[in-house]
């Protein structure tokens, strides 16, 4: 079998780390590392019977992303801090919301730049309370800038000057260009206080973003981990709450992001094993090539499917832009070669 | 200008250990490590648990240490309290 | 990946793959004289590949990747394939080990007692630890390594990592001149870091690596000018250390904790010499007055 299948086994329950042979956990250890989730592996397997050098590595793991998530929160705190004389306030997400609210998908989750949600109305206010903050354009040049402004759902990245970490400030989840256009104005006044006292998204509204950010946004690119965020968030919030798919349903459907949140559901349940209630539990002939994505890796670690990685690049960008304005952004992006 | 009050890190949030001239506080929140001199350990001792403005900061400060001559320290505590709050030891109250 | 091959120095074991046979062959050369353990899962992967499948025969450059990679890092020509390797190998550990603290620098022990030396390239001191684990008569140092040394956060303890040394320019004659030409890797002319050719560790080097040792004197070489000794308070070594350290910020507390004791135990200087000589001569001073 291969490592990548072996992997999402291990995750999902269903395979015996115990009958794994040396050379098998060379390569679930490799894709695990490409995949960024081998601190993740680390804290599923935290229990289990394993090598002694794999234990030990594991170990590593889990506890060099405890303090990474820690830095990572402090970011957060350091926004709050920014943001809160100008009164302006922000809904954390992806990894830090994760983190901030003690989900299960946030044991050894690794968390890259801070992801913020403001007001539209917010956004340069915010700007400016960050750089008089320390925090400083990240250099880029005049077409990206323009692309970021004109186009996306965020400013361009800002970098600390001391910290050296970067935040991506959004007013909404989905490119402007984007054929769907979810309800900015909801997420943030239905965000929920977290445990330690930031805002994130309501549950309903996080799986969304989740399921938005891997397939309808997203090309893909580190889907496994953002497909067992989907779906151990949604595993735990079926059970604090059985009306919770229900709930999820509904809010997909005022974001228009109902056929995403629905394939994110079937491929859980594909790759991890997620149990799906009715209306939820059907079949889906196009699934196959985004089951395919996600494992197309070798041993080593190495992408398998250049041409699927490719095609599922050109489709991020299909959705996110008309085509007329995708043909110019790939020739810029190509020539900058 | 208003003497803005500021807050010091909670106990327990900074592991503090002096290395000849230079002192390491490691802030457990942040995972952070700032050297930095004298006057700045003292400062953050003198600030403890409660929000404290440079008048009263100052004020602490003499009742511990030699600080007449030189003239008023309070612009100088101002600018050091700056300092702290840009890397996150000190938060304004 | 076509060929591979599995070699371990000090805690970490690699996994190496390579499109081509001959870096392979050479690291097998190298490290023929290293505990192989064939069932034991890898640590590191480092890959070596050629961008386009006919980069393999056509111009064939080495691009080095792995668990870690630097996005702009410039391929080198085939012919330079084990310093690619050697290079692929620094990067994992440096970008990837956590288990221990990592300080760029080399140390030699004796006696259980390490002695550590921080620089720059150029410093001298893997010429100096090389040189010192080649001393002849007086061959009771042991080289942990040349390049990376290991501190283990709880104990304190410094652990090698005896890869083979990388000589480079000058000291290539220098060591070349003590040592069993057996010893030596092949020449590696015009790289992009100068002349380079690799010293294989003394067997009891190698046979020893997983033996620590409690630091005992800190060190930070510099190469030219006046022989010169400089005492260096605990906050400049702090600084220096932290600055030669690849994983200190990943470590968190237990990366504070480790380096606050490690400046606190262990007497420090700053040292200038004007040739290995009179930088040997100097160390071996150092370590019978000032060494814990």
């Amino acid at each position: 079998m291969s490592a990548v299948r072996t992997f999402v086994d291990l995750l999902a329950g269903r395979g015996d780390p115990a009958v794994l042979a040396p050379p098998d956990w060379d390569g679930v250890i490799g894709v695990a590392r490409s995949e960024a989730m081998l601190a993740t592996l680390a804290h599923r397997l935290a229990d289990a019977g394993l090598p002694p050098t794999v234990a030990a590595l594991f170990a590593d793991q889990r506890a060099a992303a405890a303090v990474a998530q820690r830095q990572a929160l402090w970011e957060a705190e350091m926004a709050r801090r920014a943001l809160a004389p100008a009164g302006i306030e922000f809904v954390l997400l992806k990894g830090a919301a994760y983190a901030a609210a003690g989900m299960a998908c946030a044991a050894g989750r690794q968390i890259g730049d801070l992801d913020i949600l403001v007001l539209a109305s917010d956004i340069r206010r915010a700007e400016n309370a960050l750089l008089k903050a320390g925090w400083e354009w990240v250099k880029s040049d005049p077409y990206d800038d323009h692309y970021y402004r004109a186009h996306m759902h965020e400013l361009p990245p800002l970098i600390h000057k001391v910290r050296d970490r970067m935040i991506d400030v959004h007013h909404t989840i989905l490119p402007r260009t984007h054929r769907i256009t979810p309800d900015a104005l909801a997420l943030v006044s239905d965000a929920v206080t977290s445990a330690d006292g930031h805002a994130v998204l309501c549950a309903p509204d996080m799986a969304v973003h989740c399921a938005a950010h891997m397939l309808a946004d997203g090309d893909l690119q580190g889907g496994l981990r953002n497909l067992w965020d989907f779906h151990t968030m949604t595993r735990d919030f079926a059970a604090a709450d059985p009306g919770f798919w229900g709930k999820l349903d509904g809010r997909a459907e005022m974001h228009g992001l109902q056929a995403a949140v629905h394939r994110a559901a079937r491929l859980s349940r594909d790759l991890y094993g997620a149990a799906l209630p009715g209306g939820w539990d059907r079949q889906d002939p196009a699934d196959v090539w985004f089951r395919r994505r996600l494992f197309a890796r070798d041993d080593w670690g190495r992408v398998t499917q250049p041409s699927l990685e490719q095609a599922f690049y050109i489709r991020s960008h299909w959705l996110r832009m008309p085509p007329a304005m995708l043909a110019r952004h790939l020739w810029t992006k190509w020539r900058k070669r | 200008m208003t003497d803005r009050a500021y807050r010091a890190a909670p106990a327990g949030a900074l592991r503090v250990e002096p290395l000849g001239a230079l002192t390491a506080i490691f802030d457990r929140r942040s995972m952070q490590t700032h050297l930095v001199v004298s006057p700045m350990p003292e400062i953050l001792e003198a600030m403890g648990e409660d929000a404290c403005n440079v008048a009263a900061l100052a004020a602490r400060l003499a009742a511990s240490f030699d600080l007449d001559s030189e003239g008023d320290v309070r612009p100088i505590l101002a600018e050091r309290l700056a300092e702290l709050t840009a890397m996150g030891l000190v938060e304004r109250a | 990946m076509r060929h591979r091959t599995r070699i371990a120095v000090g805690p970490v074991q690699f996994r190496i793959g390579s499109d081509w046979a001959e870096p392979v062959a050479a690291l097998e050369s190298l490290y023929a004289g290293y505990p192989r353990d064939e069932m034991r899962p890898a640590d590191a992967t480092v890959r070596l590949f050629a961008a386009r499948p006919w980069r393999r025969w056509l111009r064939p450059s080495v691009h080095i990747g792995g668990d870690f990679v630097v996005p702009d890092a410039l391929p080198l020509p085939l012919s330079m394939g084990l310093l690619a390797a050697e290079m692929g190998m620094n990067l994992q550990v440096a970008l990837g080990w956590r288990r221990h603290m990592l300080l760029h620098a080399s140390a030699v022990a004796k006696d259980g007692r390490a002695l550590i030396m921080s620089g720059e390239s150029g410093s001298g001191k893997s010429t100096l630890a090389a040189l010192l684990g080649e001393k002849e008569g007086g061959g009771d140092w042991r080289l942990m390594g040349d390049e990376f040394t290991l501190i283990d956060p709880a104990g304190g303890d410094a652990f090698a990592f005896p890869r083979a040394v990388s000589l480079k320019n000058e000291a290539i004659a220098e060591v070349a001149a003590r040592v069993d030409a057996a010893r030596l890797g092949p020449l590696l002319a015009g790289t992009p870091k100068g002349d380079i050719r690799h010293l294989i560790p003394r067997p009891e080097a190698i046979a020893a690596m997983h033996e620590p040792a409690r630091p005992a004197l800190l060190l930070f070489p510099r190469f030219g000018g006046e022989a010169g000794i400089e005492p260096m308070g605990e906050g400049e070594a702090f600084v220096r250390l932290t600055e030669a350290s690849t994983n200190y910020v990943a470590l968190g507390e237990a990366g504070f904790a480790a380096m606050t004791r490690l400046v606190r135990e262990t007497p420090a200087f700053g040292i200038t010499y004007p040739d290995s000589a009179a930088g040997v001569a100097l160390v071996e001073r150092l370590w019978a007055e000032a060494a814990r």
